[in-house]
């Protein structure tokens, strides 16, 4: 496949293992944190963690915008939907978030309610265009990847005067986020958990640039660097880590250059500007309150808000206690740490947000890195 | 013996509606005008409620699937088709010959005449290429709203050639892995017909008959010991399948494994994996080492085995994995899927 496979070239990935085993000789560990989940399905899909040295290792984080959604979100969509005559239009793979009480919207859908999977906030529109006499609530979730088509489609429903389109916003940003976890992690020292670098998110790095991360990089003494999601692109992306760590720089470098650029995509960031504002908190599932780390709606489109439109109220609704998805999302623990992993939380009964896509740190290395423990444990004599 | 109706059927405007199903004369007409006509052969021309046929001796192969496709006709065929080729395949699966098919209709109120009778005789035409007769059927209407169009369940019987024994249970590390051509073809092509998806593509559902192509490897193969057609879930599913049947573990190859440039393209955009994806006109055959080389042979002298390849070999495992090396070099596993890749697609 032309413009892809360029990338997935066997040969140069031999060659980069070979120069990331070279680079990676001035630490015991290298620990490097690939944020976007995209990044972590990439690794476990080409098997990437092969191709690396063992004192290099990938710590899954918490870019998977289904997996931070907090359940109380995910109830009030629930909510929403069962209570008021009105269709509930969703990214397929919001369908199977579970949330309290064993419900999610798929078993919302089972039970009637109008639940309907879209690809984009466009197509969402245009269902409430072309019926017009049906309420329609798109439930926005994402990154600074998919929020730009969120502000869009609002927009365009206010000059349309569409009164029967409303938005269900839960848009979250990275920076925070990225901030957040380099925060925790470094107050607790040395010692265990920490990350000496982060892989930076591609898609989320179109629209804001890489100049976002500037900030992060500067405070907390870590490099970063925005990559591709081909595996080329990791591998790459890996090796300039390593060197920064070697060098004891921090700075933002970009491996992605074919997509983005320092500032970014100007009119994506306008638009977004122009319709949505900063919520002073969000509740991510994980990790808990994060300042300044979301999208609310501007007063200005308060009427396509439907968080306004239908007094949705919040709920809090909390984690699954055995869970240990903060710490994994934090980097300090393992998927197979965890004591439900594989047993009661598995991809087809989740239990916690890493869990629930697949792209989130628990379900990748449940579908695709199983069998590497597993063979590590024979080895070692030990009975699973 | 045929009853002179008042009024021909009307396959211009005329939709399906409770009378249809409903015991009486128009019941009655539909099965003699659509379904007899279409599927004639001498069990039907009977009119009785079940068939009665001759068995040769042996052991009897019987398999039935239900097909709710959505949509209703896509590139490279259509429910009908696709509700013939689906039984002759799980019955050829066993390494048998089909001989018989029994076919339930449920229709709902509303459904165009035109579009049934379009699905009906793509059904007799897939039945007559493949030579096996749909011999007994049954049709029910159900109310507007409570289907989706038609729904199509088959029945297939047919019969295994003696000494040969297939089964997802034996397969035995050092065996080998073979796939009869493209995976995910139908999946795709499914996928870029399916309405809210605007997405051209030149991908046809693979959707055929497999029977004669079995009856060929189990000309060159007897011993041969899995045999699977990977539709629902695609060929990761089967893998999984025989890995757990046979308490063994599976490693496939990436490089190996056929795929269009267009599916792959197609899958790239969607967010899919091909080896999750539907085929409706593939097999998957596990046999013994020393057998590869001539069921590849025969194989690749068929039609629709031309695109044969060795995809990998059946090793042991505790956990009944299958592994892939990737074409990238790292290796990786090849779960089960969770949840769903496509709705509805077989």
């Amino acid at each position: 496949m032309k413009h892809a496979d360029e990338y997935r070239d066997p040969a140069l990935a031999l060659l980069l293992a070979d120069k990331i085993a070279r680079a990676a000789y001035a630490r015991p560990q290298y620990r490097l944190m690939e944020f976007c989940g995209g990044h972590t399905h990439a690794i476990s899909r080409y098997g990437i963690a092969d191709l690396l040295p063992a004192n290099v290792n990938m710590i899954h984080g918490p870019g998977c915008p289904v997996c931070v959604l907090p359940i109380g979100r995910i109830d009030n969509a629930i909510e929403l939907v069962l209570q008021h005559p009105l269709t509930l239009c969703t990214y397929a793979d919001t369908l199977r978030v579970p949330a309290s009480d064993r419900l999610s919207l798929m078993q919302a859908k089972a039970r009637g309610a109008d639940v309907r999977m879209v690809y984009s906030a466009a197509d969402a529109l245009r269902l409430a265009q072309e019926d017009p006499a049906r309420e329609i609530v798109f439930f926005a979730i994402g990154f600074e990847t998919t929020a730009p088509s969120t502000a869009l489609a609002i927009r365009a429903a206010d000059r349309l005067r569409l009164p029967n389109f409303s938005v269900f916003c839960n848009h979250v940003l990275t920076p925070p986020a990225m901030s957040a976890i380099l925060g925790s992690t470094q107050a607790q020292g040395s010692g265990g958990a920490g990350i000496d670098g982060v892989v930076g998110p591609g898609h989320v790095s179109c629209v804001i640039g890489s100049r976002a991360y500037e900030p992060v990089a500067e405070e907390y003494c870590r490099p970063v660097v925005i990559a591709g999601f081909e595996p080329l692109d990791l591998m790459q992306t890996v090796l300039m880590l390593i060197h920064q760590i070697n060098r004891n720089r921090h700075e933002v470098e970009n491996e992605y250059t074919r997509a983005v650029t320092r500032e970014g995509n100007a009119m994506a960031q306008e638009l977004m500007e122009e319709v949505f504002v900063l919520r002073d908190s969000f509740e991510w599932r994980g990790l808990g309150e994060i300042a300044d780390s979301a999208y609310g709606i501007r007063q200005k489109y308060a009427r396509f808000d439907a968080e306004r439109r239908y007094g949705i109220a919040r709920r809090r609704a909390s984690d699954n206690k055995a869970c240990e998805c903060g710490a994994i999302l934090r980097g300090e623990k393992k998927p197979a740490d965890c004591r439900v992993f594989g047993t009661a939380c598995t991809p087809d009964n989740p239990l916690g947000a890493c869990m629930v896509s697949s792209e989130g740190a628990c379900a990748a290395h449940y579908s695709y890195g199983r069998f590497r423990a597993s063979a590590a444990a024979q080895t070692a004599g030990l009975a699973l | 013996m045929r009853q002179a109706w008042a009024q021909a059927l009307d396959y211009g405007k005329g939709c399906v509606d409770m009378s249809h199903g409903a015991g009486g004369r128009a019941m009655a007409q539909l099965i003699e005008e659509l379904f007899v006509q279409a599927f004639d052969n001498e069990w039907l021309r009977q009119m009785n409620d079940q068939a009665c046929f001759a068995v040769p001796a042996g052991r009897m192969v019987m398999s039935t699937d239900s097909h709710v496709v959505s949509p209703l006709f896509f590139p490279g065929g259509d429910i009908g088709s696709l509700a013939v080729h689906g039984t002759i395949n799980d019955v050829a699966m066993a390494g048998a010959r089909p001989l018989y098919l029994a076919a339930g209709f449920i229709l709902e109120e509303g459904f165009p005449l035109a579009e049934l009778k379009r699905v009906v005789e793509s059904m007799a035409g897939a039945a007559q290429e493949a030579g096996v007769c749909v011999i007994t059927g049954d049709t029910k209407v159900v109310e507007r709203g409570k289907g989706d169009g038609v729904f199509i369940t088959t029945t297939g019987v047919g019969v295994v050639p003696p000494g040969v024994d297939i089964s997802g249970d034996r397969a035995r590390p050092g065996d080998r892995v073979i796939v009869s051509g493209t995976m995910g073809d139908h999946g795709v092509a499914i996928m870029s017909f399916r309405e809210n998806l605007s997405f051209e593509t030149a991908i046809r559902s693979d959707t055929a008959a497999l029977h004669g192509l079995v009856a060929d490897m189990v000309r060159a193969v007897p011993g041969m010991r899995c045999l699977r057609d990977p539709t629902r879930g695609g060929l990761a599913t089967t893998l999984n399948e025989f890995a757990r049947q046979s308490g063994v573990g599976i490693r496939i190859f990436e490089r190996a494994i056929p795929v269009r440039s267009q599916v792959s393209a197609a899958c790239e955009l969607l967010g899919l994996d091909p080896l999750y994806v539907a085929n409706e006109g593939k097999l998957v055959a596990v046999c013994a080492p020393q057998d590869a080389e001539p069921l590849l042979a025969a194989m690749r002298a068929h039609p629709l085995g031309r695109n044969a390849a060795e995809i990998g070999e059946v090793i042991a495992d505790a956990h009944h994995f299958v592994q892939m090396q990737t074409t990238f070099g790292g290796s990786r596993t090849v779960d089960w899927l969770s949840g769903e890749q496509l709705p509805r697609i077989c």
